[in-house]
């Protein structure tokens, strides 16, 4: 019985290893600047973790295999009840190790969320809603109209409340897909109008919840043009599942063409963006 | 070979069926009630799961047995998005609470937590049966939440109470996931489908269960520290004591924040207060205030709920799984037959991560919107709680190198712990990073985490209790080959569940997902969904193997003498099953510390903690010394 277990252990430990070989499941291509400190962060710590969980798999196995009762009368399992030195020596292995993976991870953390935008940074407002998205453009003149609650109305497509007697609102649009520059700082200002949602694009390699009551900013840079898809990724109700949209990074000039536009040619434009671009392939 | 002392009589054994097998105060009935509730609960848990997988690997099939079962969740058979959500939320409800925390603690430690310090019942008896009644209480409102929110049968009666508990329409259940995050689960029916009446009951069962459980935590720490027999220091407690002590004292100090937090919430669906729901909402085309439909509310905030529901709900984790560290230890020294490794390092392990369990819920919240800063110490925090997790993996293995190791169907669930502790666990090296949360968070690699590690490893140290325990309960052993069978299938089977949703999590699939065919980044997960679905299908069809097992035992398995496993421990001191006062009167006196196997020059290769006329080398038996 013991070996049959340390052979299934053992099986069950390649297998498992074997899962993350597969480039078609691995974590889809990057395409913002902090994106290569995580993902080599996340290269170290899953090392790490492989090389944990197969060695404490394989003594396992090791143990199961070797130290059965034979049934011999009188054979007996060594007496001891344990060894300080041994404890101490594994303590302080473990401690080390982990705890300098997660003071590595913090600066990786830093770097991301310790840092305001930086000044030039491209500006969209995230307005989520029970299964919508809504961004909200500045326009030509850079300044964002005024918003209030009350001037919500789903019915008159006024989703996010903009003010329209606001000089500043008069250049502005609202469309359901977002655009952003490429190779420039971008900066989102994130709001919900009922419940948290959450802005997850995979290639960005960051997700942010959308918090009713409160403006999140998030900053980030992406360094490839392209069209990609926005999930929410906090449970938001009964069409969470498809509450999708989808982010363009695009040439600076196609966006600043995009956004000397009016309103309604800002919205046909950015839907002949949609069909020019691909989805990546995965 | 053992010496005894007088022990008082607490109460009389009842004669009646109903003060013996129903309303009992007997703590070892009120243990078998509780796992009865778990066996029931996780029957309801698992075919739920099977339902989700069913929907996740076949979205929008026709299965007609649906349409007949579920009229409104799977009208014609399909299966809509309301009733997905709404078996997510119940699914980890039920199985959180109903069964991770009931039968490893009320269940197990109620039962043998007395007898293992030598005493003859809780030291409140009464409490105890109250404890177990209220949670039954709960189970029931949580069972009626799923058809008040489907406005059927039982739920048109509740619906005459009033308009917040009427329910939604056409859903079969609250929808907000096991952690009801406000303010989808504050604002009511206005949030939609799943909002209704059925999410107050919730509330309320879960309230309700928070009482339950701390009437049991008073009582569990009361008993160990108070009543331990002649002889019984808390260094020679076995280490199943140890874990339920500490499981006992996290359930004291986490329940009670998750009661308050319940309350504020029900009183923002019910009362119109605003402690979770912010200002300025506009939900559904309407505007909070502007309508008689959506009062005004101003002020609350959301990631207030989540503070309150982590700081409860990260220790929960902790009290799912010690008591199975706890079984896995005890067991693992009996079926090696050698002393536990390391056994006061296991002591130290078992308090740091009840102790660190409290300061580490913000990795919950990384993507919350709390601040940067704080996440720093909460992730370097998270990855120490890891060292003492380590430790024990480490004298586990320490307790096996040089044993004679047994395989019984006990020791192999012990073993499989160890190792699905170990798959599960070491994955929270990532997600525990604050910067590797930004991508894993909320993806399908938090839920294989968890569930291998708080679910089916807290579940495998309760089947390896059950295995190892049942002969002392019943008298009777389980079948060693049914219960083979059980292992080796269930064994292989949750590696193939839980293993390939990391790599899903790895493609970005969220959790909470109806369907993955909106998206084009999941399209290589297809095949491994499927692969999942079957593998759930067969796991879940062995565990009727088990129910078999435990039923048919009960009654025409082999019998079982006093101490069959050779064991060490003062429950193996008294007849099985245990007469009513546990000890027949006459309390045990202990000698020896718990875990004496292989005892050089003793003439068994164990020395019971009664014993009196053998050497132990080590003296108390907790001697750490080489």
């Amino acid at each position: 019985m013991g070996r049959v277990l340390a052979v299934i252990i053992w099986i069950i430990t390649l297998l498992s290893v074997l899962l993350f070989f597969n480039k078609k499941w691995w974590l889809p291509e990057a395409i913002s600047d902090h994106a290569p400190a995580l993902d080599r962060q996340f290269l170290i710590t899953i090392l790490v973790v492989g090389i944990s969980f197969a060695a404490a798999q394989i003594a396992l196995g090791y143990a199961v295999w070797k130290f059965r009762d034979t049934g011999k009368a009188g054979d007996r399992a060594v007496y001891t009840h344990g060894s300080n030195r041994l404890e101490v020596l594994w303590t302080v292995i473990t401690a080390f190790v982990f705890i300098a993976l997660g003071v590595m991870g913090q600066s990786v953390w830093a770097a991301l969320r310790l840092h305001d935008a930086p000044p030039g940074s491209y500006t969209v407002e995230v307005v989520a809603q029970q299964f919508q998205w809504n961004f909200h453009y500045a326009g030509a003149d850079g300044k964002f109209g005024r918003t209030d609650p009350s001037l919500i109305d789903d019915g008159s497509l006024n989703f996010i409340g903009l003010d329209a007697e606001d000089a500043a609102s008069r250049d502005d649009a609202v469309t359901a897909a977002l655009a952003i520059p490429v190779n420039r700082p971008v900066e989102l200002r994130l709001r919900s109008k009922d419940v948290i949602h959450n802005f997850w694009v995979p290639q960005l390699r960051f997700k942010q919840d959308l918090v009713p009551g409160m403006e999140i900013k998030v900053n980030f840079t992406a360094n490839k043009v392209g069209k990609y898809e926005l999930a929410c990724a906090e449970l938001c109700g009964q069409l969470h599942f498809k509450m999708k949209s989808y982010m363009l990074v695009l040439p600076e000039d196609e966006l600043t063409a995009l956004q000397a536009l009016p309103q309604e040619q800002f919205q046909a434009r950015m839907g002949e963006l949609l069909n020019k671009y691909q989805l990546p392939q995965y | 070979m053992s010496e005894t002392h007088e022990g008082v009589h607490r109460h009389p054994a009842p004669t009646g069926f109903i003060r013996k097998y129903i309303f009992s105060i007997d703590h070892k009935v009120i243990g078998i009630q509780y796992i009865m509730l778990a066996l029931a609960a996780v029957v309801v848990g698992m075919l739920m799961s099977l339902l989700m997988r069913l929907q996740l690997s076949w979205p929008g099939t026709d299965w007609p047995i649906l349409g007949t079962l579920f009229p409104t969740g799977a009208p014609n058979g399909v299966m809509n998005p309301e009733f997905y959500l709404s078996l997510v939320t119940m699914h980890g409800t039920i199985m959180v609470f109903f069964v991770l925390t009931t039968a490893p603690q009320g269940g197990f430690g109620n039962y043998f937590l007395p007898i293992q310090i030598g005493a003859e019942d809780m030291a409140f008896p009464y409490l105890n049966m109250l404890s177990f009644w209220v949670t039954l209480v709960g189970f029931i409102v949580i069972l009626m939440a799923i058809f008040v929110e489907g406005n059927q049968g039982i739920g048109e009666w509740f619906a005459t109470l009033g308009p917040s508990f009427a329910g939604g329409s056409g859903t079969v259940g609250p929808i907000g996931g096991w952690t009801g995050y406000a303010p989808l689960s504050a604002l009511g029916k206005i949030a939609g489908p799943g909002q209704g009446g059925g999410m107050n009951l919730w509330i309320i069962s879960i309230a309700i269960f928070c009482v339950g459980s701390l009437l049991g935590a008073l009582n569990f720490i009361t008993t160990l520290l108070n009543m331990r027999t002649k002889g019984m220091t808390l260094m020679r407690m076995p280490l199943t004591c140890w874990a339920w002590f500490t499981t006992a004292v996290l359930a004291l100090l986490s329940f009670p924040v998750l009661l308050g937090g319940g309350i504020l919430l029900l009183l923002d669906r019910v009362a119109n207060t605003s402690f979770f729901i912010p200002g300025g909402l506009y939900v559904s085309g309407l505007l909070s205030g502007s309508n008689p439909n959506f009062p005004l509310h101003t002020g609350g905030s959301p990631i207030l709920w989540q503070h309150l529901f982590w700081f409860f709900g990260h220790p929960e984790v902790y009290i799912a799984i010690l008591p199975g560290m706890g079984a896995t230890s005890h067991i693992l020294a009996t079926f090696a037959r050698k002393p536990v490794f390391g056994y006061r390092a296991m002591v130290f392990a078992i308090f740091a991560i009840g102790l660190l369990g409290f300061f580490v819920w913000g990795h919950h919240m990384f993507i919350s919107g709390m601040s940067p800063y704080s996440a720093i110490a909460f992730s370097v925090l998270t990855l120490s709680i890891g060292v003492p997790s380590a430790v024990k993996t480490f004298n586990w293995l320490g307790t096996l190198w040089g044993g004679r190791i047994r395989f019984t169907t006990a020791m192999l669930f012990a073993l499989g712990f160890v190792s699905l502790f170990v798959a599960g666990g070491i994955t929270g090296l990532i997600l525990g990073q604050s910067s590797l949360d930004l991508p894993m968070h909320d993806t399908y690699i938090v839920t294989a985490h968890f569930h291998l590690v708080m679910g089916v490893a807290s579940i495998f140290g309760m089947f390896a209790a059950t295995y190892f325990w049942f002969p002392k309960m019943f008298g009777r052993f389980m079948s060693e080959s049914l219960g083979r069978i059980h292992f080796w299938i269930t064994f292989a089977g949750v590696y193939a569940i839980f293993m390939p949703m990391h790599v899903m999590g790895l493609m970005g699939m969220p959790r909470r997902f109806s369907q993955f065919t909106e998206y084009n980044f999941l399209v290589n997960s297809s095949g491994l969904v499927k692969l999942v679905t079957v593998a759930a299908i067969i796991t879940i069809a062995v565990q009727f193997v088990f129910y078999f097992n435990v039923f048919w035992s009960m009654f025409k398995g082999e019998r079982a003498g006093e101490n069959p496993w050779e064991a060490t421990t003062l429950e193996w001191n008294t007849p099985s099953p245990p007469p009513h006062d546990n000890f027949a009167g006459v309390l045990p006196v202990v000698h020896h510390g718990p875990y004496e196997f292989a005892v050089p020059g003793a003439p068994r290769d164990y020395v019971m903690q009664t014993d009196v006329d053998v050497e132990v080398p080590s003296g108390n038996g907790h001697n750490g010394k080489h």
